[in-house]
């Protein structure tokens, strides 16, 4: 509130203080409390939040003694980088984090492709039946992908149009899509992926704010449909574009739920990870068909530095495009 | 203002017989501006529509189908039905030991942290929207949630406390007394204090983290609202001699609230969608082990549920909650 320049002296303050009957010094000291209390959540809470990452590193250098060692908290005594190698065995590590990184980057491009164009049709275009099918988008955001899994999966499972694949097949069997990307690609391109209806509802939020009268002027001038939404609308909307693929990248780079179902053919990090326990005491055991019960403390830590693996990509791409993701959301929930 | 809106939606309104012939060539209709319009429209919503229908739509027909069949797998072919009755409902409603009991603890769980997270956020977003120094890094910290509590990434070591941990570590913290809010509630509840609406308290301040982590997007989301107010209008408070209290539910609140439902509606459709979630699991959990019309039916019911509580939420919200037009 006070700028600097208001600032006097010592002496000055104390006889202006006096002045004002003692309103001056009640205003700083509650001026001051506000800003000490606010500081104190504000650091508590986001300590929270760091916390666990510094722990998960700290823990993750310590070597096993060091884990049943109470005077070791946070800080290893013995440094070590073994654990890691461990993990990245059990989690299959350099390949399935490039197959998570290019899996991730082609289905979130087409989900983004995708929603830009459907969301772009919902913000400018009058046409019969539009709000029943801005009712869908509304739908699929709400309804868990659980309920639709089990036809799917039968459907991929045992893929075929009318009967075609059944009768050319060698084996007269319809195709099993499963093993491959195809059908989760099939998906993102239609907006069924992860969190699709989010994605229209951002950019068609985003559309809908730009003036009209940028795309009438476009068609005046001759320009057709097309070049106007690619010359005209897309470059505006760069920013929240490419916010959605961040978002969509993001959650398909840690999601479970789609990728154990639809890219059963390779290793992808997220799945590995979920499955590191089983793994874990197969991996410690002398004899591949025994499984050993590992402690508890070892257990977490070495799922500790799988969720810091999976992380870590992650955390350094938001250092970077921190304001995007911040700024977007808080453009399409400021329409609302 | 709402007016005009309203009368435009209804000029631009779509009769059946316009709708057809405009999609239908070789009719006086096909070649107007607004027909034209429409199909660029329509065109454009295209990759939408599909996947609606054959990646939604079918699915969903079937999964009815399946929750009100016995469900077998043939080899080779896909699966058969066989009616049963609502056998399956009557399963999940009845026989299952787990599904009922994890579905009512969740929702418990659901509705007191709803509410503790859109308090919270709405908390934070009036702090972070104050000037202080560090406020871009404090904004950046609060929306890292975003990322670190998405797909596996809170499952994988609540999975790991269920399997190992279970019992052990409440008992260390019993003893200890490291736990700071076990102890005040004991401390509490021996003087007396300690009733019902003390135990729902302690169970939010035990979920301080998970509440936190779930509230990134909400807090953005009030965020923005709470930037959009314009400062003239604390400004000509200010003059009134408001008190910044007043000020507060005089004008950020109003101004705010219609964010409430979105928030509310996110935060339960979040929530319930989570992979820590334990009817998720359970669900998952069901499928692996081949008992695809049970799960189906569980998931419905699930689903059901969902919606009555975004139905409520946003029930109760529009009551409370006073719509301004701006």
């Amino acid at each position: 509130m006070t700028a600097k320049t208001e600032r006097l002296p010592r002496t000055d303050r104390r006889s202006a203080n006096k002045k004002s009957g003692g309103y001056l010094l009640k205003a700083g000291i509650k001026k001051w409390t506000v800003s000490i209390v606010r500081g104190l959540l504000i650091f508590g809470l986001c300590f929270m939040i760091i916390q666990p990452m510094l722990t998960r590193f700290g823990s993750s250098l310590m070597q096993e003694k060091d884990l049943y060692d109470a005077t070791v908290v946070l800080l290893p005594r013995n440094v070590t980088l073994e654990n890691y190698k461990i993990v990245a065995d059990l989690t299959v590590f350099p390949q399935s984090m490039l197959n998570t990184l290019w899996t991730s980057l082609i289905v979130s491009v087409l989900q983004v492709i995708a929603c830009t164009l459907v969301g772009y049709g919902f913000a400018r275009y009058e046409f019969p039946l539009k709000r029943f099918w801005f009712a869908c988008v509304v739908l699929i955001i709400v309804i868990p992908p659980q309920t639709i899994a089990t036809p799917l999966y039968m459907n991929f499972r045992y893929f075929d149009i009318f009967g075609i694949f059944k009768t050319f097949s060698p084996k007269g069997e319809p195709l099993n899509l499963l093993s491959s990307i195809v059908p989760y690609l099939l998906m993102s391109i239609t907006c069924m992926g992860l969190k699709d209806g989010l994605y229209i509802y951002m950019l068609r939020q985003y559309f809908n704010g730009i003036p009209k009268s940028l795309e009438e002027a476009a068609y005046v001038d001759g320009c057709s449909t097309l070049r106007t939404f690619r010359t005209i609308m897309l470059p505006d909307a760069m920013p929240t574009v490419l916010s959605c693929f961040l978002f969509s990248f993001v959650w398909q780079w840690t999601d479970l739920f789609y990728t154990r179902n639809f890219l059963k053919g390779m290793p992808i990090y997220s799945t590995e990870l979920s499955s590191i326990l089983t793994r874990m005491s197969r991996y410690f055991s002398a004899d591949a068909e025994k499984a050993v019960v590992v402690p508890p403390a070892r257990q977490q830590q070495l799922v500790a530095i799988g969720v810091l693996i999976c992380c870590i990509p992650l955390i350094i791409l938001y250092i970077f495009t921190q304001r995007t993701f911040v700024e977007s959301i808080a453009m399409s929930g400021s329409k609302e | 203002m709402t007016t005009r809106r309203r009368k435009k939606e209804k000029r631009e309104r779509w009769s059946p017989g316009d709708a057809i012939t405009a999609l239908l060539p070789l009719n006086e209709n096909y070649d107007t501006m607004r027909s034209r319009n429409a199909r660029t429209g329509v065109l454009f919503i295209l990759p939408f529509i599909i996947g609606f229908l054959v990646f939604m739509v079918s699915p969903l027909i079937q999964s009815v189908n399946m929750s009100l069949n016995r469900v077998e797998l043939v080899p080779g072919q896909g699966y058969a039905l066989t009616w049963n009755n609502f056998e399956n409902y009557k399963y999940a409603m009845g026989v299952d030991p787990y599904f009922n009991q994890y579905l009512v603890e969740e929702s418990g769980r659901m509705a007191v942290n709803a509410i503790a997270t859109l308090v919270l956020s709405f908390v934070i977003a009036v702090i972070l929207n104050q000037k202080f120094r560090g406020r871009t890094a404090a904004r950046a910290i609060f929306f890292l949630p975003v990322i670190l509590a998405s797909g596996v990434l809170p499952g994988v070591e609540k999975q790991l406390d269920f399997n190992m941990l279970q019992g052990v570590s409440d008992e260390i913290a019993a003893q200890s007394g490291v736990n700071i809010s076990a102890q005040l509630q004991n401390l509490l509840s021996v003087s007396g204090i300690g009733s019902g609406v003390f135990d729902v308290l302690f169970d939010m301040i035990d979920a301080i983290y998970d509440i936190v982590m779930a509230s990134g997007i909400q807090i953005i989301v009030f965020l923005s609202g709470l930037s959009a107010i314009s400062p003239s209008l604390y400004e000509a408070a200010d003059v009134e001699g408001c008190t910044a209290w007043e000020a507060f539910w005089k004008i950020t609140f109003p101004m705010v609230s219609p964010l409430l439902l979105v928030n509310a509606i996110y935060t339960i459709i979040d929530f319930f969608m989570k992979n820590d979630n334990r009817v998720m699991e359970w669900i998952n959990t069901q499928f692996t082990r081949a008992r695809y019309g049970e799960s189906t039916a569980e998931s419905w019911i699930y689903f059901g549920v969902a919606l009555a509580f975004i139905g409520i939420a946003s029930f109760v919200i529009s009551r409370v909650v006073k719509q301004y037009d701006s």
